[in-house]
């Protein structure tokens, strides 16, 4: 019912509108239509002085409204550059914005169409090219070099001290796998993935380095120790978007990703940051992949080395898992290395 | 190169010719068919892209103020859309697989058959013959032929709306392995093999048209029209035919590699997969998904120059009139749209700074992007010159040419944030980049194609638009646009990624329920006002105020040389002959003087 009625009022008001138009149309006939249009030309031209005070004063305040609600302190050391980055860009691209905006609206109402006025011929003025030509040209030189400064800064190897976490996105969940004691992954082959056998990731169990490899359904991360992704797919394309960390790549099936960043931040140091009790950075997958696209979340937590350390050894391995028969005490991947040592010497 | 000396041999333009000759004789002869239907008169064709192109947006606009309603009130149920549209809203709420249906083909639609075809078709088909100088196209036939496979097209991509397992639902860019896997995502099935034929057939209208616009303008010019006196709409549409002749071919590779994977058992794009929902491990081993990528954006990006180009040419031509100067450095102007040509093939890898592409490349990618900024803002401050002590008539056309010009800064900026691969890291597939293409690209491309359609209309159709109507419609969208696009920025800002279709299960993304809902509802307002625009635009052709003048803008381009309702041929008697570039509007203390006019003894030099 209430749909009806909007409709209603909508073409009714349509309705109005239209019948107006035709009758200024009348009216302009009637008035002399050179008079008519000469007075719709001064509304029109004001209306674009009165468009770029307005809008202006809109982008103030669309600002004050919204700027709290962006950003927040980067929360690693590389996502520090991005944001220098960004407002390097913001302020070169903001002046260019306002002057050229208030140019374009105040010559459309100051050069508004007058009897007393003659257009002046003006076809071209090298000079003039010359220079708007180049001073663009030095300004976007700036940018490309930080750009590409900051972007190999970041895309670089990732620090022989980083720890190695593997992220594997499938629809619609994330799986995090630690390489455990003896700091290598094992192998993995995709057509050996079976949920069912406990081995969502398709691990080769004949592979020692396997043997103490921990799959988590949280990324737990330590503070200040550069963490590096190496990220797949079992399925479509995803994106391991870290907002808070300005981190993002792509998981695609069939070519493993990297990325590294050090996480500044804590969970519990945000919290306190922020004021914010349940605050939780987030792990979101930023390229489309079906239905459940939207609510794709993983969950990061950035802690302590100590309870990192403590959390990591009650993780269960993923062999002990899949082996509950065979393996009837030796399943913590804490203790795993000497096993591994074993099979190694065979 | 003149028209007249192409006519030898040339039976088809022979007897249109004649038409001039004997009007009588030949309405006899075109039935109600050939004169409407399977018409091969440029300005019928002009006419029937832009219709259909017109039907398009209807479907693309409404498509977004659906899945808008999501956004804004994602907890809010509509028993409407359930009466419509059943089980894809059940409970009156848009269910996902719905959502992404919509967004999918609001940007087929929206990028493809309005703002290419609708863009490009309507106003080269219109423009190129009129302002050349010549009677038609070099085929008009091909033209005719063009335009059928668009249509085409249009029924196969409409029929795939109503197919059980829906339309095509992985992105307007259609990624693979998504794309590839009906197991994966209901849209993949059949709905994607009719989305990718109704493709292939729409790169073949491209390309027939294409051709038919290149070899019109290079070899059909009339006399005297040498290529720097074309007007700039002409430029424009030019490098946007080479721009998708070059380009769409390879994009309708990349989607025949991708109908081979689905449907023959090849791994072009394929490799490593296990489908959760089947429990099956694919036998593709091999293939790259990146691979796709690069085929789609090496159309995907100059496709958006193909999209804003034409726009560029309207405005360039609406202001130099209604400001009735001169445009502000044409060969400039020329020299921008080329350089914009040329670097529109080499910034493609820009959309793909996060696959995992090599950084070194990465990097070049920056500078070529970032490149484009350069001809970009010659063009900004050559159309804010020309603006400079003109005396300007603010017609609907005008207005709209000025809004394009204060949208495609907006937008354009932001793409220097975007094209800067570090700070891309942050907002790739965000709501930056859905506010950013929007502006320049969505947004500034139809003010340029309204600002075409108000300023050509009385052209076309013999009738003027109702300016009243006209004003409102600038008013409202411009207003609309900025509300809708500006603050969304700042969502993606805070990192909110695009293509989500509901963010309560987000704690960092949770806080912008206010702006979404005012979103939602000025987008509604703006499609409203789209339909009063409709509205008044057939209602013009039938009744609007009848065109009494030949050349009721003071223009001095050989369009306005034709009689006001031109038959097919266009001119009566001989194609006139061009004696000056098609700018010389205030010169010597004259209005201006047609290009038709020679040059005069006295005449200053410009």
């Amino acid at each position: 019912m209430q749909t009806f009625f909007i409709v209603l009022i909508l073409a009714f008001g349509f309705l109005i509108t239209f019948q107006i138009a035709k009758a200024s149309e009348y009216v302009a006939v009637l008035r002399g239509e050179e008079k008519a249009r000469k007075q719709t030309n001064r509304i029109n031209a004001f209306l674009l002085l009165a468009f770029l005070v307005v809008g202006l004063i809109g982008v103030y305040y669309c600002n004050e409204r919204l700027k709290g609600k962006i950003l927040g302190e980067s929360a690693s050391l590389q996502g520090e550059k991005i944001d220098t980055m960004l407002y390097i860009s913001l302020a070169i691209t903001g002046v260019v914005f306002f002057i050229t905006q208030i140019l374009l609206f105040w010559f459309a109402y100051k050069y508004q169409e007058s009897d007393k006025r003659k257009a002046y011929y003006y076809p071209h003025n090298n000079k003039l090219e010359i220079i708007w030509t180049v001073i663009p040209a030095i300004a976007l030189t700036a940018l490309v070099g930080f750009g590409i400064y900051y972007w190999f800064k970041i895309t670089g190897d990732a620090p022989q001290n980083a720890m190695q976490v593997e992220v594997t996105g499938s629809q619609f969940k994330w799986e995090f796998r630690y390489p455990g004691r003896d700091g290598v992954f094992g192998k993995k082959y995709y057509k050996n993935i079976s949920p069912e056998k406990s081995n969502p990731l398709g691990q080769l169990w004949d592979d020692p380095y396997n043997h103490d490899d921990a799959i988590t359904t949280e990324l737990h991360l330590v503070v200040n120790k550069p963490v590096k992704l190496i990220i797949g797919s079992k399925d479509v394309i995803h994106d391991v978007g870290l907002t808070a960390f300005r981190m993002k790549m792509d998981a695609v099936p069939g070519t493993p990703t990297t990325m590294w960043f050090t996480p500044k931040f804590t969970t519990k140091q945000m919290i306190e940051k922020s004021g914010d009790p349940d605050f939780v950075y987030e792990l979101s997958c930023d390229q489309m992949c079906g239905k459940g696209h939207y609510g794709m979340r993983g969950v990061v937590i950035v802690e302590t080395q100590e309870e990192y350390d403590r959390w990591i050894v009650s993780q269960k391995s993923q062999y002990s898992l899949a082996h509950p028969e065979a393996t009837p005490q030796k399943t913590p991947p804490a203790d795993s290395t000497k096993g591994v040592a074993v099979i190694l010497k065979n | 190169m003149s028209n007249e000396a192409n006519l030898h041999g040339h039976t088809e333009i022979v007897t249109t010719h004649d038409v001039h000759h004997d009007e009588h004789h030949v309405h006899h002869q075109e039935t109600f068919i050939t004169k409407y239907i399977f018409s091969q008169d440029h300005k019928t064709i002009g006419k029937q892209f832009l219709i259909t192109g017109i039907a398009w947006a209807v479907i693309g606009g409404l498509f977004s103020v659906l899945f808008r309603l999501q956004l804004g009130f994602p907890d809010q149920t509509f028993p409407i859309l359930e009466t419509f549209f059943g089980r894809y809203a059940r409970g009156g709420q848009i269910q996902p697989e719905f959502y992404y249906a919509l967004i999918t083909m609001h940007g087929t639609v929206l990028v493809f058959f309005v703002l290419t075809a609708g863009l490009s078709g309507t106003f080269a088909n219109l423009l190129i013959p009129l302002q050349c100088g010549a009677r038609d196209m070099a085929s008009p036939f091909l033209n005719m032929l063009s335009y059928w496979f668009f249509f085409l097209a249009s029924v196969v991509m409409i029929s795939s709306l109503f197919v059980s397992t829906g339309p095509a639902s992985g992105g307007w860019t259609m990624y693979p392995p998504l794309s590839a896997l009906g197991d994966a995502n209901q849209g993949s099935k059949l709905g994607t093999d009719l989305w990718l034929v109704a493709m292939a057939l729409f790169v073949v209208s491209s390309l027939l048209g294409g051709l038919n616009y290149i070899s019109t303008i290079l070899n059909m010019r009339t006399k005297g029209m040498s290529m720097t006196r074309l007007p700039l709409t002409i430029w424009a549409l030019f490098f946007t035919a080479i721009l998708g002749v070059l380009s769409f071919p390879v994009l309708l590779s990349g989607f025949i590699l991708l109908l081979f994977d689905r449907n023959l058992g090849t791994s072009f794009y394929l490799s490593d997969i296990f489908v959760s929902q089947t429990g099956q491990a694919l036998a593709n081993e091999g293939g790259s998904a990146i691979l796709y990528q690069h085929l789609f954006w090496f159309l995907g990006h100059p496709e958006v120059y193909i999209i804003i180009l034409p726009s560029m040419g309207i405005v360039s031509e609406v202001l130099a009139v209604n400001s009735r100067k001169p445009i502000f450095g044409y060969m400039a102007m020329v020299g921008s749209l080329f350089a914009i040509t040329i670097l529109a093939f080499l910034v493609w890898a820009h959309h793909m700074f996060v696959t995992g592409l090599n950084p070194f490349l990465g990097s070049i990618f920056v500078l070529l992007t970032l490149l484009i900024a350069v001809p970009s803002a010659i063009k900004v401050f050559n159309w804010l010159t020309t603006l400079w002590r003109g005396n300007i008539r603010f017609t609907p056309a005008t207005l709209f040419s000025i809004g394009f010009v204060s949208l495609f800064i907006s937008g354009g900026l932001t793409g220097i944030f975007l094209g800067n691969s570090t700070i891309d890291i942050h907002l790739h597939d965000t709501k930056f980049v859905v506010a950013h293409f929007h502006i320049v690209m969505g947004v500034a491309s139809f003010f340029g194609m309204f600002a075409g359609v108000y300023h050509w209309f009385p052209k076309m159709f013999g009738r003027y638009l109702n300016n009243t109507l006209g004003f409102i419609h600038f008013w409202v969208t411009i207003i609309g646009a900025y509300l809708i696009f500006w603050p969304m920025h700042y969502e993606g800002l805070a990192g909110v990624p695009r293509r989500y279709l509901d963010l309560s299960g987000w704690h960092n993304f949770n806080h912008f329920g206010e702006l979404n809902k005012m979103i939602t509802v000025v987008s509604i307002i703006v499609f409203a006002v789209q339909l009063m625009f409709i509205f008044n635009f057939f209602y013009s052709v039938f009744k609007g105020r009848k065109v009494r003048h030949q050349n009721p803008w003071g223009a001095t381009t050989l369009d306005w040389t034709t009689p006001i309702r031109p038959g097919h041929g266009n001119w009566t008697g001989e194609i006139p002959e061009v004696h000056r570039w098609a700018y010389d509007y205030g010169k010597d203390g004259r209005e201006f003087i047609p290009q038709t006019e020679p040059i005069g003894k006295g005449e200053s030099h410009h």
